[in-house]
């Protein structure tokens, strides 16, 4: 039966993680993580799971259980953030190299150094080439929706590649959501039967994984991989519509908050987004045509689909929750910059760092975007093309 | 051999023909130098058979016999493992050919 359960971001990802019930499920815990992994730890000491859960002696170890576990055939999962992300880092270029549907969710968190607990996306962002299609959550239900997804996605035979969910640090991780946990069955029934392609534990074929290749193999193998997460924007959309049809809501590549007439536009992913929508409303109470665009998918990124949803608009920030040093601009400022580059309209497009390290973004810096953005769309220039928002200048 | 193209070849890098580096010639690697056996000297203690890294000892009949020079990279290993006061593997010079013609 489906019902309202009060939980937090973590506790979203292990109770869809006990309704699935992957066949293998490793992890090692680190802040803001940890919870789920030992609320998984709970469900299989008290028998309501059936797979096995392996604690092993780090992250990196962690993603190559998963990677084992996947070869031989398994349906797996696991969660981490930030260092622990980091210390998979050469795991995940295998998970994707491999073709395996590995399944992560990522308490999103800042990286060291300063040592820091807190949320933002500089650890997924750093994983963007890795060839892991990553999608972001704005609150719990999101978080516990997109996770359920992202096995369809992950597993579907024209894409065959693993998907990471990410939901923020503390603000969703550890924030109590009252969130619709729809019923065992059903859940089950949605993500449907695991069948794997080539496992190693099938002994009536001999197969090798992960084989080396040399100058004359490796780029065609790449290319080939490429292929799967370009493979996935047609079933990332199923999937959603699918989700929607069954649970009542439904996902696309993005959300356009108050977007129809919108002349300025801000671009935000994850939990800032819901501050963002209350800022927009205030903002439209006092006459300016504004609205907000929350990416959900990021890799792929739907380039065309935003520079569709944004060329109309005459000035539009990107907020980013993560810094690319040296290169111009941030993650996704880079990304819907050049996606408007072959638009026929040009909106003025400008970028603000916000909330490292968790830092707080709240209803008055989206107000302080958006009268920048009336002043550009005003005067059609430029004063800060990069800046930074709620940060000690 | 036709290559094949990306779209040819098998998901996520699986290799559906499981041991296939038997057809990977290693002695093509092979330069300036080849071990050589000299059968008197040995004393049949395996010790270059259990070095070996390419598995190119050629053993018939439980014996060592030689080298199996398809796969023999030429790293010395044997001869500096092989135990015998004068050496059974001793390494030579070798003249070197074109890896095309030995893969032929």
């Amino acid at each position: 039966m489906s019902v309202l359960k009060p939980l937090n971001g973590n506790q979203t990802i292990a109770e869809a993680v006990r309704q699935i019930d992957p066949d293998v499920m490793a992890a090692y815990p680190i802040t803001p993580s940890t919870a789920i992994v030992e609320t998984i730890a709970q469900f299989k000491a008290d028998g309501l799971i059936k797979g096995e859960f392996v604690c092993p002696e780090s992250e990196h170890s962690a993603m190559s259980v998963c990677i084992g576990a996947a070869s031989a055939g398994g349906r797996v999962m696991t969660a981490t953030a930030s260092q622990g992300l980091a210390l998979m880092w050469e795991m995940l270029y295998i998970a994707s190299g491999l073709r395996l549907p590995i399944v992560a969710a990522i308490a999103n968190r800042s990286l060291s150094a300063p040592i820091n607990i807190h949320g933002d996306h500089s650890d997924t962002m750093g994983a963007r080439d890795s060839g892991w299609i990553q999608i972001y959550s704005e609150n719990c239900q999101e978080a516990y929706d997109n996770f359920i997804q992202a096995f369809r996605i992950a597993e579907h035979l024209d894409v065959r590649t693993p998907v990471l969910v990410g939901l923020d640090g503390f603000i969703i991780s550890h924030s109590v959501e009252v969130i619709q946990v729809e019923d065992d069955d059903e859940v089950k029934h949605f993500v449907g039967e695991y069948k794997p392609v080539f496992p190693l534990l099938d002994t009536s074929r001999k197969i090798t994984v992960g084989p080396i290749d040399f100058t004359d193999y490796y780029f065609e193998h790449k290319r080939g991989q490429i292929e799967g997460i370009e493979n996935s924007p047609r079933v990332i959309e199923e999937v959603g519509k699918e989700f929607g049809k069954k649970f009542g809501r439904s996902y696309g590549f993005f959300e356009e908050y108050r977007m129809e007439d919108a002349e300025l536009c801000i671009v935000v992913m994850s939990s800032a987004a819901g501050t963002g929508k209350d800022a927009v409303d205030e903002l439209r109470e006092e006459g300016i045509k504004i609205g907000l665009l929350k990416p959900r998918v990021f890799r792929p990124f739907p380039y065309e689909k935003i520079a569709e949803a944004l060329r109309k608009a005459k000035a539009v920030a990107v907020l980013d929750r993560s810094s690319s040093p040296g290169a111009f601009g941030a993650p996704l400022f880079t990304e819907i910059r050049s996606a408007l580059y072959d638009s026929s309209l040009h909106p003025k497009v400008v970028n603000y760092v916000y909330g490292l390290g968790g830092r707080d973004i709240k209803v008055e810096h989206f107000k302080e975007v958006g009268a920048k953005l009336k002043k550009i769309a005003e005067t059609g220039k430029i004063e800060e093309m990069c800046g930074y928002l709620n940060l000690r200048e | 051999m036709k290559k094949e193209t990306w779209k040819e070849l098998t998901i996520g890098t699986i290799n559906l023909n499981a041991g296939n580096s038997v057809q990977n010639l290693t002695g093509t690697w092979r330069s300036g130098k080849k071990p050589q056996f000299i059968e008197e000297n040995c004393i049949q203690c395996f010790f270059c058979w259990l070095y070996c890294p390419h598995f190119a000892i050629r053993v018939e009949a439980d014996k060592v016999k030689g080298i199996n020079y398809d796969y023999c990279t030429g790293c010395g290993i044997c001869s500096e493992e092989c135990p015998t006061k004068e050496k059974s593997i001793v390494m030579v010079k070798e003249e070197i050919k074109l890896a095309e013609e030995r893969v032929k």
